[in-house]
């Protein structure tokens, strides 16, 4: 590892945006290692997503970097290097996953749940309920999470789990979820990565982290191991 | 427990707008709504600061766990960034 910097996704932007684009426009190799360092393990986790194979994830950076390279000359500037890298990116892995015909059980489910309730309607009293319509029912309402200081559950276990969660996740929620909530980009800068409008990009937010809160619920509830 | 629900949002409606709120796009008088109902209910206060926590948790998951590019891949890219600009 470089040891260049504790945060990797963000440490470039301890260059402003001017003087980093000023500086691999004119051939600063100090610059250009650093963000190649510091964006592609964000870039190959996204990738991944895509393509059937860490390997084919991996192509699939370098060859968004040698597109980087090769559009610098013509980057205009629009939007910050960053989010244009990620869109090279986004863009060179949803062309090879249609070559590779990618029908993995991640991706198949990648059409489905983006209607419907996040939350077991079961849990409600129905909406017709002469009483409290659509409130929790007791057997229903979330319990909070409370850690058993014997068994306790133990931080790099509650790590896999979500983990776990994110890689079940369909195709274009985890896409939204690893962006915004892992990676700490800004919700304008992962609609524009991933061409979604304002509002479809907090549905899939929102259907994604409901997922994982689920995943989390089952774990504390001993449901899962 | 949830009591006193009046003339307001009702659970199964509210669990779908947290990311909404989170993200600060609810209208003001939903944003009123949701929150009203939040100081009157146990059940979705919870619900809200679990998706709290969901989203802190998520930014706690390495996101280099995949690797970067190894040295041979940076290389090659250093060599035709070198490439790309002569001097």
């Amino acid at each position: 590892m470089s040891g260049l910097a504790d945060d990797p996704v963000r440490a470039p932007e301890s260059y402003t945006e001017d003087d980093l684009l000023r500086r691999l426009r004119s051939g600063d190799e100090q610059a250009f290692d650093r963000v190649v360092r510091t964006w592609s393990p964000s870039m190959r986790r996204m990738a991944r997503g895509f393509v059937s194979t860490d390997a084919s994830a991996q192509e699939c950076v370098q060859d968004a970097w040698l597109g980087v390279i090769k559009g610098l000359a013509s980057f205009e500037g629009r939007s910050t290097l960053r989010t244009w890298a990620f869109r090279i990116l986004v863009n060179i892995a949803k062309t090879r996953a249609v070559r590779e015909h990618r029908t993995t059980p991640l991706s198949s489910l990648a059409a489905e749940d983006e209607t419907g309730p996040t939350v077991d309607p079961s849990r409600f009293r129905p909406r017709d309920d002469p009483e409290r319509p659509g409130t929790w029912t007791s057997a229903g309402e979330p319990r909070p999470w409370e850690t058993d200081p014997e068994t306790g559950a133990l931080s790099g276990e509650l790590r896999d789990v979500v983990s776990a969660a994110v890689e079940a996740l369909p195709a274009r929620q985890r896409e939204v979820v690893v962006l915004r909530d892992i990676q700490g980009f800004g919700s304008e800068e992962v609609c524009e990565i991933l061409g979604l409008t304002a509002q479809n990009q907090r549905v899939l937010l929102h259907r994604g982290r409901a997922r994982v809160r689920a995943a989390l619920e089952a774990y504390y509830a001993g449901e899962s191991t | 427990m949830s009591h006193e629900h009046g003339a307001d949002m009702a659970c199964i409606d509210l669990v779908e707008l947290v990311t909404d709120y989170l993200e600060d796009a609810l209208g003001p008088e939903q944003r009123e709504l949701f929150e009203a109902h939040m100081s009157t209910c146990d059940g979705c206060r919870v619900y809200v600061e679990q998706i709290r926590e969901t989203r802190d948790r998520l930014g706690r998951v390495p996101p280099d766990r995949a690797g970067g590019l190894p040295p041979v891949a940076r290389q090659e890219l250093l060599d035709a960034f070198r490439a790309e600009n002569p001097h």
